[in-house]
């Protein structure tokens, strides 16, 4: 076939091809439903939340959830284009675990020593390592779909970063569960459970978002 | 014609094309494919590969940049994302032909600036891939590209609706994507 006629062929398909960003910002808006949806019914607030609600270190879990969240979704948004890379604003990936490192620092200092390893233990780690990626699932879904919608130049990198940013919506919603709320735990088993999701993102990521 | 006013040509068609313009999006499609064969024939060129499969390289970019035109972030330039859906799309063209290479982005920026408008030789990959194609989709695929026939006519002569021929055209095209694909896979 000529390349002219091929133009013809293609200038004939008149269906919208579907806006990627626009498919983006609905994924991202369903991803937080379901999980909400899923932590309401099956979940729920820990029973002493009022309590909770004055501990800056309860707080703090959502600074650095919600931070994962925002900034691992701002950059899947990016890697949608084959043109985004990670090279120019993948910086901000830093940003969680910096807050977590800090977080962290503070702890061991305000904190005796004695009580580092409880802390860091903790009571729910089996809990925490099963329901982020439980609640993730929904997220990482919806964000794997919009991607389906773009173009990545790097499908494997793009599901990662996909499972990152679910992980962060999990993890929002988990917190508010979890009644460990040491940085030592935080810092010991969130990523961890992030880690697990971001490498189902990235080989799940791999097969699916070839184009 | 300067780089930056051509690539204002190509934005504000591809923009009209989003917007349901279809003639619009044909000149997009026609200004591009000289700048794509041009990229084609010099990586072929440069790498051993025989010229005459350019322009099977030339037709598979145009079919994902059609494919993947929602990936276009509409308030930014069209340059740099042609370039880099020509780059990932001649990486794999060329792998299945047994060429293991990278392809700096700066190179295809450079050579999409130039334009091949040598007569096209002939593609065949297209023709073998269509062959796979259901039936039905394959008769609209030939009325429209080798007969020329406008969606109105294809319909009436294959006796659907005009709705029913759009979608499956859509839907041959996909298939025909993801055909290139597995072809890659197989090698």
């Amino acid at each position: 076939m000529r390349t002219d006629d091929f133009i013809s062929l293609l200038a004939q398909d008149t269906a919208s091809p579907g806006n990627f960003r626009a498919a983006f910002t609905m994924a991202a808006a369903g991803g937080v439903i379901i999980a909400a949806v899923l932590f309401f019914a099956a979940l729920g607030f820990r029973p002493d939340i009022s309590e909770a609600m004055r501990s800056g270190r309860f707080l703090f879990k959502f600074v650095v959830t919600i931070a994962l969240a925002v900034t691992a979704a701002g950059i899947v948004r990016r890697l949608g284009a084959p043109t985004g890379s990670l090279a120019r604003r993948g910086g901000v990936l830093t940003l969680a675990p910096a807050l977590l490192l800090g977080a962290v620092v503070f702890e061991l200092i305000a904190t005796p020593a004695g009580q580092w390893e409880a802390r860091l233990i903790g009571r729910n780690a089996g809990l925490c390592l099963t329901l982020i990626p439980l609640l993730a699932i929904g997220p990482l879904a919806c964000f794997l779909a919009a991607l389906r919608r773009g173009a990545p130049a790097n499908p494997g990198l793009a599901g990662a970063i996909a499972g990152l940013a679910a992980s962060g919506v999990a993890a929002t919603f988990y917190a508010a569960n979890c009644a460990d709320d040491s940085p030592l735990f935080v810092a010991a088993w969130y990523p961890m459970a992030a880690l697990v999701v971001a490498a189902a993102g990235f080989l799940i990521g791999r097969k699916l978002l070839r184009w | 014609m300067t780089a930056p006013s051509r690539e204002d040509d190509w934005a504000a068609w591809m923009r009209a094309a989003m917007a349901g313009d279809a003639d619009a999006y044909r000149r997009f499609l026609v200004s591009i494919a000289p700048h794509l064969r041009a990229v084609a024939r010099s990586r072929c060129r440069s790498l051993g590969v025989p010229e005459g499969e350019a322009e099977d390289v030339v037709q598979e970019v145009l079919l994902t940049i059609h494919l993947k035109r929602g990936s276009w972030d509409s308030s930014r330039p069209i340059g740099p994302w042609v370039a880099a859906i020509t780059r990932n799309k001649l990486i794999d063209a060329l792998r299945r032909r047994g060429r293991h290479v990278s392809v700096p982005i700066e190179e295809v920026v450079d050579t999409l600036r130039a334009e091949d408008r040598t007569p096209e030789l002939g593609a065949h990959d297209i023709d073998a891939l269509l062959s796979r194609l259901k039936a039905r989709q394959r008769q609209i695929v030939q009325a429209i590209s080798l007969d020329g026939a406008s969606i109105r006519e294809t319909a009436a002569r294959l006796r659907m609706t005009e709705g029913a021929v759009r979608v499956a055209l859509h839907r041959a095209l996909k298939a025909l994507g993801g055909l290139y694909r597995s072809d890659m896979g197989e090698d």
